[in-house]
């Protein structure tokens, strides 16, 4: 058996926190190798490691049998590895051309170095089934397709091992379907595939060999045919995974919360959502499901105030808000909503600040804090010190720098400044997302305490479990248009993926118009 | 001592004190390479400074425009703004304070005629800060380029006010004329006569308590105050404060038209407090020093009195130093400016990575 | 007779108006082209003013000790060259604000060559006056004299494209060099990458600390040439803050120009263009209008920046990744 890969007892810290811990694994040539973990297991760190993004603080490379030191990636292109990034690593104004050809331009002069790629790359387009518009902007390519700029940017450079990292995080169930296409394709012409990747069916449905990853050690090395789902999940959490959570039945009250015929683009035009239409009772859970980037967000932030109303109204405890009424987060808040957003560090908290500041933020007008023109800092810290006891917020010091907490105690402290201010309606985006399994938890717990005190929780959800083990209800979101409504009950993880896939158009890459911007500019 | 209080030490303390002191060596390198003994330079421009009370006054009198530029400067920097157009907004200002004069009755009490006046240079100042905030907040514009063209903008307006609407009838320089006598801030040396102490005469006027009062209001403003929260957070993150219900446009021209206020109050100290008219250039400098200063007080209104009374000391002593030294100026100080906001903003962070593995090693901890 | 006498004493006014545009764009044009490099690959450089100061007092002091203005100029690139990558040590390795990093160079600069200035000459900050040697001089293109009879296309070729001196032409052939490198070559290609996702550019596996440097430093060595331009070819001393804002309005050519370097040149050109006709009408009464006062179109150019930067007139978009340091993404 030759491997393409053999790293060997790889270390490397990022100041206090070991992301990588004496691991150590191997690849068979011609496989597809899947790595899964939880967030923040290792998995990414170690994959850079091997394409020499980062540097190991020790350990050994192997690749093809042969003995390498990675020092930056132009490296390990030339030892054949390539690797397509989470976030893709495009030039958003070049054409695709110039994308691929970027760090392997063959010469000083461009000119000559197009040529030969544009004939290179429609070799390469025509042999793996990678079609795409040469000339087209990226800016102009859809998810899917820039997709694939990155895994011929790989295939040019002449990668024999392609690593990709959440590749399907950003896709919809048929833009996964034809990647695994392109795998098998690429598979059968001898090329190597790491897949790393939270989501385990993909796991059990493409890869060969399977290794696990926890808290940056490497815990087991498996054949995919034979291991289980359940298995896998136990070996990334460390023990046997719990997302069954007793909810007694709801009782649904009075609609709280209404909205209707909400359209909204974003400042590129864009619509982002398309004619969304719901209602949240008091006492009931009502759970948004989707791939991430389907209008969830701007959902939120449409409902919450912080987007301003486009077209459409939206409803909350019988006011009524639309175009020309519109609201704001404040008058939001007032009204008796309340708000956990989906990125705690980008909105739900300022890391810079000290803990009592972020327990205010959002209530920084409470008149319970306020004395006239003085907002007392005893009052503020008496209030976080309150918030942090409620939820068992550790280390329980308001002084601390809010960034000094750990993801689950930041996450705490949000759901506390937002729960406990006692709202009607709350809205919660990713509620656990990075947050460590003990505090998974205690957050479920609370989010259901909050149903059964009669409040109306809108839960927005990237991970179908949480979404089907909390909610009372269940829409779906796809391209920003709700494709499924039904009870929790009837609803289970297929049926949901099928809806979340509903809407989705075909891309057609001979539908995509070439863009001129770049040569308009060089023109200019 | 814990990791994180000694990464605190370190952040809070060390590393600014460090700065500091680099910025101090790289003059006192250049001291040695111009032929001028640091410690002789030192000592003669403390005592050009603090060793005679005329001295004292002045170095007083720099210091109070440099505290209203250093608290100007570092509340946009806490709303996340880089105010550079402290020049033009201290210009500006000083004839907005000349203008209410020239325009109210010049036998008014001084009780009214100084606020009047003082209120006219903060609102002339704010105004030239707050066009650059409002096309920042709902235009888009750069904030920094923006506050650059106010500045000469400033200028070249300025000339043209001075030279051919505001100039003193019959004389070359371009002045207006005195400012009726009730507008004049009464000097510190004249106050302080009133109580029977006797020092030198000097330009140092009462501005220098309407400073200290700033410096405690914009404290108390930017961390007792929802205003001063709502500036803060948005220059922390701006989508968590918008997340807070808080207008980041507002906030920006709001920010902007206080920090454009406060540099407007350098015509007061100028203008008000020692020239009695509006002249030409009295700014020059306290715009781009009030960047040093906020930069070495770390922006807050304690460590900016401290700072600006640094500047002001350099400032005197500077003088001072040219009389012993035909090849220095005060150019000098420009110099140190310079080097305080390269080693204290620019290279902040350059010590960082050295002292924490000397001082606060890693311990090792599990993801 | 008359008439064409007028016509062509109109035309020879035009003629040394461009004239003198084309002498006052030249310093602009330089330091535009040096902030273009900058700042496509991501660096914002708000220090054109103080690294050409620097080189006009470099050029100026060796130009009057050596009597060689090429001497100067190599000294003059050094000098300008040494603070972009002081610039570049602070913000490129140590992650710092550019635009503090800008500024503090400015400050910097504007007092440092005066203190140097005392110390070696005693002459209140400025450099003696240079005699004819130390400078750069005019050349005068073949048959300036011989086809100046030629009406309007003579004193067109002389007065406009002959007689300037060697950094003029410099400066406009570096225009289309500047236009070819960046969209012609390899390394025109990286660095536009760089200033847009400099991910990509790491990843790619190239260095984007040394293709930042790299184009910070090619800013230092034209905001070099540009200092001695403005030092010793068209003045003849180093005097205090000589340069008068022409960093920043080269600065505001840059965005003006939306980074682009044939729309930039164009900005340099209006803008020399506005410098030259408002010392033309000083205290000229114009019809219609009558005496327009200088500052007025002295702020045109500073004017036109703030509207174009509202958004008034069409959009700035700067490259996208500008005024921030790159960290590698965890």
């Amino acid at each position: 058996m030759s491997f393409a890969i053999e790293l060997q007892n790889i270390d490397k810290r990022f100041g206090a926190v070991r992301a990588n811990d004496q691991v150590t694994m191997q690849v068979e040539q011609g496989s597809i190798h899947g790595i899964v973990g939880e967030n923040g297991a290792g998995k990414s760190t170690l994959m850079s490691i091997l394409y020499g993004f980062y540097q190991a603080d020790s350990g050994s490379i192997k690749v093809f049998d042969k003995e390498y030191w990675f020092n930056d990636s132009q490296q390990a292109i030339a030892a054949g590895i390539g690797m397509v990034h989470q976030h893709f690593m495009l030039v958003d104004n070049f054409t695709v051309l110039e994308n691929v050809i970027l760090g392997a331009e063959g010469g000083y002069l461009l000119a000559d170095g197009i040529a030969k790629a544009r004939k290179e790359l429609q070799r390469l387009a025509n042999e793996y089934g990678l079609d795409v518009d040469l000339d087209a902007t990226i800016d102009s390519l859809s998810v899917g397709l820039q997709q694939r700029v990155e895994i011929l940017k790989a295939l040019y450079k002449g990668a024999k091992i392609l690593i990709l990292d959440e590749p399907t995080g950003v896709l919809t169930p048929q833009e996964t379907d034809e990647l695994f296409k392109i795998f098998a394709a690429l598979k059968e012409q001898g090329v190597t595939i790491v897949l790393i990747t939270h989501k385990l069916r993909e796991i059990m449905s493409v890869t060969d060999q399977v290794s696990v990853m926890r808290q940056g050690t490497m815990v087991a090395h498996v054949q995919t045919a034979e291991t289980s789902e359940g298995q896998l999940a136990e070996l990334m959490v460390g023990r046997k995974v719990l997302l069954d959570v007793s909810k007694g039945e709801s009782e649904p009250g009075q609609v709280l919360l209404k909205a209707k015929h909400i359209n909204w683009q974003d400042h590129h035009a864009v619509p982002r959502l398309k004619n969304i239409n719901l209602e949240l009772r008091a006492g009931e859970v009502l759970g948004v499901a989707g791939v991430s980037g389907n209008g969830q967000s701007e959902l939120l932030q449409v409902l919450s105030g912080i987007s301003p109303i486009q077209q459409g109204s939206v409803e909350v405890k019988g006011h009524t808000f639309d175009k020309s009424q519109q609201t704001t987060p404040a008058n939001m808040r007032e009204i008796g909503m309340a708000h956990v957003p989906e990125d705690r560090h980008k909105m739900g908290m300022i890391t810079d600040f000290s803990a009592a500041e972020s327990a205010i933020l959002g209530y920084q007008r409470d008149p319970a804090l306020n004395q006239g023109w003085w907002l007392k800092p005893e009052l503020v810290a008496q209030r976080c010190s309150d918030l942090m006891q409620a939820f068992d917020v550790r280390p329980a010091d308001v002084t601390l720098k809010s960034a000094n907490f750990s993801g689950g105690n930041q996450q705490k402290l949000i759901l506390a400044r937002e729960m406990e201010h006692n709202p009607d309606v709350l809205l919660i985006g990713q509620p656990t997302r990075g947050v460590d399994v003990g505090a998974i938890e205690f957050i479920h717990k609370r989010i259901l305490d909050m149903r059964d005190a009669g409040k109306a929780v809108l839960l927005v959800s990237v991970e179908l479990e949480e979404i089907l083990s909390l909610s009372d209800r269940i829409i779906v979101l796809c391209d920003g248009e709700i494709t499924g409504r039904m009870a929790a009950e009837d609803a289970d993880e297929r049926s949901l993926g099928m809806l979340m896939a509903n809407a989705q158009k075909a891309h057609d890459p001979l539908s995509q118009q070439p863009s001129q911007t770049q040569e308009q500019e060089a023109q200019a | 001592m814990s990791r994180d209080s000694r990464l605190a030490w370190i952040n809070g303390l060390l590393l600014p004190l460090l700065n500091i002191l680099t910025a101090f060596a790289a003059t006192a390198v250049l001291f040695l390479l111009i032929n001028v003994d640091p410690i002789e330079a030192a000592k003669t421009l403390l005592y050009g400074a603090f060793g005679y009370s005329e001295g004292v006054g002045y170095t007083f009198y720099y210091t109070t425009n440099f505290i209203f530029t250093g608290l100007a400067v570092a509340i946009a920097f806490h709303a996340g703004l880089f105010n550079i157009g402290g020049e033009g907004q201290a210009y500006i200002g000083g004839l907005g304070a000349g203008l209410v004069v020239f325009m109210l009755f010049p036998g008014l009490s001084p009780w009214l005629m100084i606020p009047a006046s003082i209120l006219g240079a903060m609102v002339f100042g704010g105004a030239w800060a707050m066009a650059p905030g409002y096309l920042q907040a709902y235009r888009g514009s750069h904030i920094v380029i923006t506050t650059i063209m106010f500045n000469f903008l400033a200028a070249t307006l300025m000339v043209y006010l001075m030279v051919k609407v505001l100039r003193e009838p019959g004389q070359m320089t371009p002045q207006t004329v005195l400012f009726p006598e009730n507008a004049w801030l009464p000097f510190v040396h004249d106050v302080l006569a009133k109580f029977g102490i006797e020092v030198e005469r000097s330009p140092l006027n009462m501005s220098i308590l309407l400073a200290l009062v700033m410096s405690v209001v914009v404290w108390f403003f930017l961390w007792q105050t929802r205003w001063g929260y709502a500036i803060r957070a948005t220059g922390r993150n701006a989508s968590a404060a918008v997340y807070a219900g808080i207008s980041q446009k507002r906030t920006i021209v709001i920010a902007m038209c206080i920090s454009g206020a406060l540099a407007g109050l350098v015509g007061i100290n100028e203008l008000l407090g020692y020239h009695h008219r509006i002249i030409m250039n009295f700014h020059v400098g306290y715009g781009f020093g009030g960047i040093a200063v906020a930069l070495m007080g770390r922006n807050h209104p304690f460590g900016i009195v401290i700072a600006a009374l640094l500047f002001g000391t350099l400032y005197q002593g500077g003088a001072e130093l040219a009389f012993e030294w035909s090849n220095i100026s005060r150019d000098i100080v420009v110099v140190m400016q310079g080097l305080v906001i390269l080693f204290c903003g620019a290279l902040e962070y350059m010590y960082k990575p050295w002292l924490v593995r000397w001082l606060a090693p890693v311990q090792e901890v599990r993801s | 007779m008359n008439e064409v006498t007028t016509l062509s004493d109109m035309w020879l006014t035009l003629l040394l108006t461009l004239d003198a545009t084309v002498r006052l764009s030249t310093p602009l044009i330089l330091a535009a082209m040096a902030g273009l490099f900058s700042e496509r690959s991501g660096v914002v450089d708000i220090g054109l003013e103080g690294k050409m100061l620097a080189a006009c007092f470099a050029s100026a002091t060796i130009a009057h000790f050596t009597g060689s203005p090429w001497l100067a100029l190599g000294g003059a690139i050094l000098a300008s060259l040494s603070l972009s990558i002081i610039h570049g040590f602070a913000t490129i390795t140590h992650k710092g604000d550019q635009i503090v990093s800008g500024v503090a160079l400015n400050i910097l600069v504007s007092g440092l060559t005066i203190i140097l200035g005392l110390t070696w000459f005693r002459q209140g900050g400025q450099t003696p006056a240079l005699t004819g040697d130390g400078r750069i001089m005019s050349i005068d293109l073949p048959g300036a004299e011989l086809l100046n009879s030629i009406p309007f296309l003579g004193p067109l070729y002389k007065e406009l494209i002959s007689g300037h001196n060697i950094l003029v032409y410099v400066a406009f052939a570096l225009v289309p060099l500047v236009w070819w490198v960046l969209y012609r070559t390899r390394f025109g290609l990286r660095l536009r990458a760089v200033g847009e996702n400099p991910n990509a550019v790491d990843t790619a596996g190239i260095s984007v600390v040394s293709l930042r440097y790299r184009a910070v430093m090619i800013g230092g060595v034209l905001c070099g040439i540009a200092g001695t331009y403005i030092a010793i070819a068209h003045n003849a001393q180093f005097t205090r803050d000589m340069t008068a804002g022409a960093g920043y309005i080269a600065l505001a050519a840059l965005i003006f120009g939306k980074w682009r370097p044939l729309t930039v040149f164009m900005a340099c050109l209006l803008f020399g263009f506005l410098q030259a006709f408002s010392m033309r009408i000083e205290g000229v009464d114009l019809p219609v209008v009558g005496a327009i006062p200088v500052q007025v179109i002295e702020a045109v150019p500073y004017l036109l920046t703030v509207i174009l930067l509202a958004g008034f007139i069409g959009k700035a978009i700067a490259p996208k990744a500008i005024g921030k340091p790159y960290v590698k993404e965890r």
